[in-house]
């Protein structure tokens, strides 16, 4: 072997060397894919891209978002639990794991993926008109039981959806039958809002920060919030709890997510990151301004909490007949 | 005074007006790429805004999601690819005006009549906000029902030939409609078991198929016969408007009318808008055999309402903070994050800050005139291109466009399938137009119709019961039998004579 063919051989042994070393090394080498399985422009698309905006910063590779929508999530959720488990695919995870098996959509569930933290979390709450008759949610409660079925009806998201679940299950804490409140499908929230000040249903059971411009525009009553504390956001409104004595709780939450088996050096580096991410005051201070509730969980208490909510909505998805 | 002086020293910062330039040329590039959407556009902003003062944020949305809505059209106008649903109704009366050598007066009226709307519905929102957000707050699914109903009903006016071939197609976009299980009773339809179907068809792939890839279909079997497509000159590009406006003043105004009244409701929008306009020019026109030929007509007075409605729609946000359409949705959210709460105290809390706002959506709407010009000067070098040549290119942008809304392969398959259909349509003389107003306003039809059937437990009469839903049902029925009393007065008067 002679110089002429040894130098370029061990120029290129050198330069691949060079090139592969901070892979061994290093992870990331290349941008990070965040899926969101809902549509540009949502509140979980609107969390999913400022979180990927300050995992980018914590990084150092860019992180893109990408929407991949359809099927109530179901497409997307399927995408984040079948990447490749490189640490190069995480996503956005949305309560909606929790009820797409048991409505036999699909078989995912939560166990399916790796869960690396819950970012966010906003209480479901009960909602009424201004001009409603029902100053508290003990009176709702109470015309519930007292008039005959039908009388109040429900909205403010499709049939079988997390706020409709969130109706169901209280009621049910309350010992009230099902099918006294039937529930009118709307396109998401603000939709069921505006036709409850409309006059077209009597209460909406969604979250209360999906409802605030209208009850800081005095055309929406909160009469409850099912949590545990009372909302930063709304200090005057009422527990569950306080106000009925119901121990119905149910919150919406954001976890980050990635398929399983990845990597342990790409998972502490991610877990690490993410946990900054959602401790920057660019995060806080986005989630606050929003109207969004915060909560943080890491990997094990996510999951403990994902898996809690699996059990208690597949309990009311049967008892209503919402599950396959 | 002194609030309007602070409000414009906000808005003529040299960094908001910088912010503005950029966010409108960002807007203007995604908006004229096929798939890619205004609400697309707007929410890539979103991250950026975080970091900017109140007034420039705003700016980035308001200029980036105006210019995205009009350059939309330009690639419907170019390569009959439709942006957005709103542009497929008049799509084909712009793509046929490029091919007969007048794209110039084509590209030209829906630039100077998008500004013309989006600047009128501008005006509504300064001086009539509370009202008609009011009005708006008084729309449930009984008025929304005959809304939608009227707006399928433009399909009959729309299509160029028959009204037979006409329902033919508004049965097939209706039928495409109801796949999957975003409907009322969330329960999977036609899907066959397909994971992707359960999203049922988008209509954006739909779209791209059914007007650019069945026009590719059709130069394939036609070839030569089609002649090229002129590259239209930008020379007296907006001078050739002044006509136009004189002829048709009345066209316009009604247009940014309607545009805005419907864009104000937060369940209807820029797309119900503008084919209600397109089908009420049609209508009204004293030479309705022409539209779809490439008249300029329709495009005065769709264009004009499609973005009176676009600046409609942030009527309700402002006021109730109930999004008007996808676009106002990540708006609201910017609003908070900014510190100005939607709610009917904005105008008077924060005077400063909403008289910015306007000052901005005036001037994003003027901004556009420049802008427009040098994208549409930008965009027509593709038609310099040779045919052979174009013609693949087009079928990339379908295959991209199709992909970019989902990122799925699923939607080339969709863009694919009703690539076919459209062409095989076409080669019938089945009308694609009212296939898309089909597809984009049955599933609201089917929600309207079934949620107020729940609301009223089961009482068809409630669609009379409310004073609007009354006044409504009453003219879409009469809007429906219009016809058929002419043709009897028409026979007796023959009878008579």
């Amino acid at each position: 072997m002679d110089r002429r063919t040894v130098l370029p051989l061990l120029a290129a042994a050198m330069t691949l060397a060079g090139w592969a070393s901070p892979a061994l090394a290093e992870y990331p080498e290349r941008p990070i894919e965040l899926i969101v399985p809902w549509g540009a422009g949502g509140g979980t698309d609107a969390v999913g891209r400022i979180f990927g905006q300050i995992l980018q910063e914590e990084l150092g590779k860019p992180v893109n978002v990408v929407n991949r929508t359809g099927g109530s999530g179901v497409v997307g959720h399927t995408a984040i639990a079948r990447a490749k488990p490189d640490g190069y695919t995480i996503g956005v995870m949305t309560i909606e794991i929790d009820m797409m098996h048991w409505q036999g959509l699909t078989d995912l569930t939560y166990q399916d993926f790796d869960i690396l933290a819950l970012v966010n979390a906003d209480p479901g709450g009960i909602m009424v008109a201004e001009d409603a008759p029902w100053k508290t949610a003990a009176e709702l409660r109470d015309a519930i039981k007292s008039s005959p079925p039908g009388t109040v009806k429900a909205s403010g998201t499709g049939q079988g959806g997390i706020w409709h679940l969130n109706m169901l299950g209280w009621i049910m804490s309350e010992g009230i039958p099902i099918d006294a409140v039937p529930f009118v499908p709307s396109q998401g929230a603000a939709a069921g809002l505006t036709d409850m000040v409309a006059g077209g249903v009597g209460m909406v059971p969604s979250s209360l920060a999906e409802g605030r411009s209208l009850i800081e525009a005095g055309r929406v009553r909160a009469l409850a919030s099912m949590s545990d504390e009372r909302q930063a956001l709304f200090p005057d409104v009422p527990t569950l709890k306080e106000a009925t004595g119901s121990d119905w709780k149910l919150s919406v939450w954001r976890a980050i997510a990635a398929p399983k088996d990845m990597p342990a050096e790409a998972r502490d580096k991610l877990i690490a990151a993410i946990e900054k991410a959602y401790n920057s005051d660019t995060y806080q201070n986005f989630m606050k301004e929003r109207g969004f509730g915060l909560r943080w969980a890491g990997p094990e208490d996510a999951t403990a909490a994902v898996a809690a909510d699996d059990a208690s909505l597949g309990e009311v998805m049967k008892k209503a007949g919402l599950a396959k | 005074m002194s609030v309007l002086a602070q409000s414009f020293a906000m808005v003529f910062d040299p960094q908001v007006l910088m912010v503005m330039v950029l966010s409108g040329a960002f807007g203007l590039f995604v908006g004229a790429i096929p798939g890619l959407t205004a609400t697309m556009a707007t929410a890539l902003l979103v991250p950026i805004t975080f970091f900017m003062e109140p007034i420039a944020a705003i700016a980035a949305i308001v200029t980036a999601s105006a210019m995205a809505i009009f350059s939309g059209d330009i690639p419907g106008a170019l390569l009959r690819i439709p942006g957005t649903p709103a542009s497929a109704a008049y799509v084909e009366d712009a793509y046929r005006m490029t091919r007969d050598g007048r794209g110039q007066e084509g590209l030209g009226a829906l630039l100077v009549f998008s500004v013309i709307g989006g600047v009128f519905g501008t005006i509504i929102l300064i001086l009539a906000s509370p009202l008609l957000a009011e009005v708006a707050l008084k729309f449930s699914s009984f008025e929304y029902f005959w809304l939608v109903l009227l707006g399928l009903s433009a399909a009959i006016f729309v299509s160029p030939g028959s009204v037979p071939r006409g329902l033919v197609a508004l049965l097939i976009g209706l039928v495409a409609a109801s796949v999957g299980m975003d409907n009322p009773t969330a329960e999977p339809r036609f899907t066959f078991g397909n994971v992707d179907l359960l999203g049922g068809i988008s209509f954006i792939p739909a779209m791209i198929g059914l007007f650019a890839l069945a026009e590719v279909l059709r130069y394939l079997v036609r070839g030569h016969k089609l002649g090229a497509p002129l590259r239209p000159s930008t020379k007296g590009l907006l001078r050739s408007q002044i006509p136009v406006i004189r002829r048709y003043p009345k066209q316009m105004l009604r247009g940014n009318i309607t545009g805005t009244l419907i864009g104000a409701l937060p369940g209807a929008g820029a797309d119900i808008a503008a084919w209600i306009s397109y089908a009420m020019s049609k209508r009204f026109s004293r030479e309705p055999e022409k539209f779809g030929t490439g008249h300029v007509e329709g495009l005065v007075e769709a264009g004009a309402s499609n973005n009176a409605a676009v600046s409609g729609a942030w009527i309700p946000a402002l006021v109730f903070g109930i999004p008007g359409d996808s676009i106002t949705a990540i708006v609201i959210g910017v609003l908070y994050i900014k510190g100005m709460n939607p709610g009917p105290t904005i105008f008077i809390n924060q005077a400063e800050l909403i008289n910015a706002l306007f000052i901005v959506f005036l001037l994003a709407n003027l901004l556009m005139i420049p802008l427009g010009w040098l994208a549409i000067r930008a965009s027509t070098t593709i038609l310099a291109v040779p045919q052979k040549l174009l013609m693949p290119i087009i079928t990339l942008f379908c295959l991209v466009g199709a992909f970019a809304i989902t990122n799925s392969v699923f939607g080339i398959i969709l863009m694919l399938g009703f690539g076919i259909l459209g062409f095989l349509m076409e080669e019938n003389d089945i009308p694609i137009a009212p296939a898309i107003l089909g597809l984009v306003l049955g599933p609201l039809l089917e929600q309207h119709f079934i949620t107020s059937m729940i609301k009223s437990d089961g009482h068809l009469l409630a669609f009379f019961e409310r004073p609007i839903a009354a006044g409504l049902g009453i003219f879409t029925i009469l809007v429906w039998c219009a016809p058929l009393v002419r043709r009897i007065l028409f026979r007796r008067k023959e009878a008579l004579t």
